[in-house]
Formats: structure tokens, C-alpha cells, sequence
């Protein structure tokens, strides 16, 4: 069966006047048919870039390279309005912030009705029913209410809801969530995901959970793709990932999720360091700086994915940690 | 609620409205109670004051002329030039703007460009050359006034569309699929009329004003014909001798501003969803 995304050697740069953003190195990944894949890495480790390039969002200065197919069809560069065909229906994207990413003067039902009426050529009548039935699908209470008020009108979870509803109308094969519940409350956070937990199991889609916050995707992912530098320095099945992490990167986020049973500690736990400038020539293992396993090789050898300990978990590093 | 009950709830906003169609059916229905028409002159009664000889309401000018038949007709006027413009300047004005703003880049260079070529032409040249190309009639008065018009509002529609752009939602619709004419159509320009209407308020006395400024050259309305500005021109001659002459048609020009400012004021809190 073809993965419903494969991304091949991508690269994501901004080439500025002072010299250029490299905001993802290369990445290579796939995402299976139903799959759920998290990804996990700091601001700018160019997790976000990567499927902003996909769905063809990337600002107008950027260049890319290497490749992106979305169910065997390459998408990377392609004109708008072939983009156009895909996105919003097929390839769906709910974005961090629900609170801007509703257009402010629309009804909500007007809004979801629109993304129907212009893929599928339904009538406005059909939408606005197609509409209510996926505001009851997402949970929302009331939604022949809602159907008929503004954005601003509804709360910030009941926002991140529709935008949900909106991106599942077209039943797409792949849905990518920017950091869905970070701006969020933590107990609308956990709805949010439970939501997303449920309309998998319903719709058989793939997901793909953007996050800096291991907690939100290790709740939901199969498999968990940690960033580093705009390169992918771990990857494997989320269990693997959770309990027996390799890259020390990995580790070293785990340690950071404060632990509400343990000993109440003096500081929160955290990384050591500030990530590396996206603007720097790379040298050696971006990580190295930080690393408490780094020697001289890591500053000079730029440590490839290798699979390490076994199939399916892969991890660049010159010294995993159960080496 | 909606925007028509928001902008019901706003006593200034109503009176303004209903004033402004009291003003409007009286230019229209007026002249049919009038036994005066705007070009017969009464010799016997030059410069009346008003109320003083029966037939004549508002009085009469210094060729006798019935001021009341001459203000309707320069209300009627003065608003058919000042709504046609606007409309010109609007319509093409916000498409021009929103599309160089939202489509950017290239596009953007050229099309703001050719505005600044355009608004560097000298206005009185612009509208004698056509004057004398096309001869005189008022469907000419509207477009000349409406194609200088659009050239500021392309600006202020271009300048909103480069912030809205940015703005997530857009960024949000173009994920969900939608092509640049739906986005500029539906997403960009429902979200400047805020700043929009307000300008067109100020445009509508503006163009008014620059009208009666037309027809003070003798490129615009002429006799026997009146406008609210020619009336006023004329007026301001006799202004110590028989000052009802500037008077009359003055206080119909400030009451139609007047109530324009602050219906378009009530129009942009009850159309702008966002701030309340």
C-alpha cells in the first residue's frame, strides 16, 4: 500500500540579505495510511516547516529542495491550483492558534460550508447539513446554534473543535495538526485530544500530531519522529521511543516532563544549552554543544540515521545511549 | 445579532438615515407640489426673502428664480454626483487594491506604479481633456470624478489588504483550498469595510465639494441647471444683501454631510464584527 505521505531529502531554506535560514536540513519521513506519527523537537527545529512545505504554505522567499509525495503523487512545487485540488480535502491542516485562524465576519456554518461547496460542487443547502453533521461529530454542543454564529462568539476550544470539523468534512487520508491544543488550557487540551483519538478510530486517517510537548503525542502517536536542527535525529515506534530513547536529545526531553508523583525538585529539569542558530554553518552533530556524551568525533563528524538497536527505531548519533 | 439590528440600536445612526431620506424623497417628490419650476423668472419679486410672497417658500434669487425649486434640484444633483462617483471609486478602487495587496511581489509594483503615474496627471487637465473630447454632460462629471476617486481608496484597500494577509485565517483558508478570487472576495474585502466606509463617507462630501468646484469653472453643471455647489457660489455673492440665497442651499449641503458622517460612523460599528 503506497504511504499516504513520503518526504524525501527535503530542504527548507530562506536565503536573506545576512545570509541564509536554513530551517530544515534534510529531513527524510513517511506516514503510513491510518498511521499516527508525532513530531517532536523545539521551536525551530523545523518541524513545523516541513508540512508547511507540503501543503504549499511556505512564505514566498523560500526555495526548496528533495521531494514530497502525497499518495505517490509528487506535490512539492506545485502550482496552486493543483494544490488546491488536494488541500482542504484530501490533505487537511488544523493550525496552532483557533482563537485567528477562523475569518473573524463569517458563521461558522458559512465558513465550513464554503470548504464543501468549493471540492465537492455541493449545493449550500447539503453543506450546511453536511456542516451540522460534523459540528455533532466533533462534539460540540448545540451546533445547529453554532452553525449560525461568529467565530468570536464560541471559546477557544470550541474554535479548535471547528476547525477540527472543517478539516475532516472531506473525509481527508491525511490530517496534520500544528501544535493543536498548545494554546489551549490543559483541560481543553486533553478533550482535544481524546477528540483526535476518536475521530481516527471513526474516520481511518492519518494523523500527523505536530508537538513540542512529548505528553500530548505520546498519548496518541504509533510512532514518534524527534527534530533537532532541521534534521531528524530519532524516530521509532512511540513505546520504544518513551521507554528506551537512544539520542541523548531524546533523553533529555524525556527528563524535562516533570514528574507529579516524584520528589518535588527545587528547579524544573532542562536542557542544558540554547538550540543551534538556523543560520550556522553545520559542523559535526548540531547536538554536540549540549551533549553530555559528545567527544571530539561528534564535533567534526555529523553523525547519519542509522537503524540502532533494531529495525524500525533509527537514530543518529555516534553514541546511543544503550551503546 | 445582526449587523441591520446592531446599526438600529444606534439612535445618531437611525436619525441620520431617516434624515437622509426625508432630504432625498423631498428632492424628488417636492417639485411636483411646486408651482415654480427652476427656470421661470418672476420679475415682480427679485430677491425675495423667504415666506414673505406666498408662491415662493424659500424666496427667490436675484433673477426672481424660486430657490426652493433650484435647492431640490441641486440636492438631486449634487447627490446623483456624489453617490455615482463614490460608487466608481469604490468599486474599482477596492478590486484594484485588494488584488495588488493580496497577490504581491511583481504585480503589486507595477499596479501601485501606474497609481502614482495617474495621480501625478493634474486633475483640471485631466477633466478638461475629457470635457473637451467627450462635451459636457453630467454621466461624464460622474465618471471623471469617480476615476480620480478610486486612485486614494486603491491605496487605503492595498495598505489593509497587506496586514490581512498575514493575518492566520487567511493563511487557514488557503490550507483548506480556496483559489485567490475566493480568498480576495470572501476572506480579504468583507474584513476592510471598516476602514472603507469610513472613507467613503468623507469621499461623498469631498466629491460634492470638488463638484460645485467643477461647476464654479464651468466644467460641470451648468446654468439653468443647479448643483447644491453652484447654488452656493451664486449665494456667496449676495451674501449681505439677501444672505437666504447662500443660507438655503447651505444648510441642506451641511445637513446631508452632516448625517452622512454619522451614518457611515454607525454603518462601521454596526458592520465590524470583531470590535465590541
Amino acid at each position: 500500500m503506497t504511504p499516504a505521505l513520503t518526504i524525501e531529502k527535503l530542504a527548507v531554506q530562506f536565503p536573506q540579505r545576512t545570509g541564509t535560514i536554513f530551517a530544515v536540513r534534510e529531513a527524510s519521513l513517511s506516514v503510513q495510511a491510518a498511521e499516527c506519527v508525532g513530531i517532536v523537537g523545539e521551536s525551530g527545529s523545523g518541524k513545523t516547516q516541513i508540512f508547511m512545505a507540503a501543503m504549499g504554505l511556505l512564505a514566498a522567499a523560500a526555495r526548496t529542495d528533495g521531494s514530497v509525495r502525497f499518495e505517490g503523487r509528487e506535490i512539492l512545487g506545485s502550482p496552486p491550483a493543483e494544490l488546491n485540488r488536494i488541500r482542504g480535502s484530501k490533505l487537511t491542516m488544523v493550525f496552532q492558534d483557533p482563537m485567528t485562524s477562523l475569518t473573524p465576519h463569517l458563521r461558522i456554518g458559512i465558513q465550513l460550508a464554503e470548504v464543501l461547496v468549493s471540492h465537492s460542487q455541493m449545493s449550500w443547502h447539503d453543506a450546511e447539513r453536511a456542516a451540522l453533521r460534523i459540528l455533532e461529530r466533533v462534539r460540540v454542543p448545540e451546533p445547529k446554534r453554532r452553525l449560525r454564529q461568529y467565530p468570536h462568539e464560541l471559546s477557544g476550544g470550541m474554535r479548535q473543535r471547528v476547525m477540527i470539523g472543517m478539516s475532516l468534512l472531506c473525509e481527508p487520508s491525511l490530517l496534520i495538526a500544528d501544535e493543536p491544543t498548545t494554546a489551549l488550557d490543559v483541560t481543553v487540551q486533553a478533550h482535544i485530544i481524546d477528540l483526535f483519538r476518536a475521530m481516527r478510530e471513526e474516520l481511518r486517517m492519518a494523523i500527523v500530531l505536530i508537538s513540542h510537548d512529548l505528553g500530548v503525542v505520546a498519548g496518541l502517536a504509533d510512532r514518534i519522529i524527534v527534530m533537532y536542527g532541521g534534521r531528524v535525529v530519532e524516530s521509532g515506534r512511540a513505546r520504544h521511543i518513551l521507554q528506551r530513547a537512544e539520542h541523548p536529545y531524546t533523553a533529555g526531553l524525556l527528563k524535562c516532563i516533570p514528574d507529579l508523583k516524584g520528589p518535588r525538585l527545587e528547579r524544573m529539569p532542562s536542557l542544558a544549552g540554547q538550540a543551534p542558530s538556523p543560520c550556522s554553518i553545520e559542523r559535526g552533530c548540531a547536538f554536540a554543544a549540549r551533549c553530555p556524551r559528545a567527544d571530539a568525533r561528534c564535533r567534526v563528524e555529523r553523525p547519519l540515521l542509522r537503524e540502532f538497536p533494531a529495525a524500525a527505531h533509527q537514530v543518529a548519533c555516534h553514541f546511543p545511549l544503550s551503546s | 445579532m445582526s449587523a441591520a439590528e446592531r446599526l438600529r440600536s444606534n439612535p445618531g445612526a437611525v436619525c441620520a438615515l431617516a434624515i437622509i431620506v426625508a432630504l432625498i424623497s423631498l428632492a424628488l417628490v417636492g417639485p411636483l407640489f411646486n408651482p415654480n419650476n427652476i427656470e421661470s423668472l418672476d420679475w415682480a419679486h427679485v430677491a425675495a426673502e423667504p415666506g414673505v410672497i406666498g408662491a415662493h417658500w424659500f424666496g427667490t434669487d436675484r433673477l426672481g428664480r424660486d430657490l426652493f425649486a433650484r435647492t431640490l434640484e441641486g440636492t438631486r444633483v449634487s447627490l446623483a454626483v456624489g453617490l455615482a462617483a463614490s460608487a466608481i471609486s469604490l468599486g474599482v478602487g477596492i478590486s484594484y487594491g485588494a488584488v495588488a495587496g493580496y497577490v504581491g511581489g511583481r504585480t503589486d509594483h507595477l499596479m501601485m506604479r501606474f497609481i502614482e503615474v495617474l495621480s501625478g496627471l493634474p486633475l483640471i487637465f485631466f477633466v478638461i481633456f475629457l470635457t473637451v473630447i467627450f462635451g459636457r454632460s453630467q454621466y461624464l462629471l460622474f465618471l471623471t470624478i469617480g476615476a480620480v476617486g478610486w486612485l486614494t481608496m486603491a491605496r487605503i484597500v492595498r495598505g489593509q489588504t497587506l496586514s490581512i494577509r498575514q493575518r492566520e485565517f487567511i493563511e487557514a483558508a488557503v490550507a483548506s483550498g480556496a483559489g485567490s478570487a475566493r480568498i480576495i472576495f470572501k476572506h480579504v474585502i468583507p474584513n476592510l469595510l471598516g476602514p472603507v466606509i469610513v472613507y467613503a463617507t468623507l469621499t461623498v462630501p469631498q466629491i460634492i465639494l470638488f463638484e460645485s468646484f467643477l461647476s464654479f469653472l464651468g466644467l460641470g453643471v451648468q446654468e439653468p441647471h443647479s448643483s447644491l455647489g453652484t447654488l452656493i457660489a451664486e449665494g456667496a455673492g449676495e451674501m449681505e444683501a439677501a444672505p437666504w440665497i447662500l443660507v438655503v442651499p447651505g444648510s441642506f449641503l451641511a445637513l446631508l454631510l452632516l448625517c452622512m458622517n454619522i451614518l457611515g460612523d454607525g454603518l462601521r460599528d454596526a458592520l465590524d464584527v470583531k470590535e465590541r
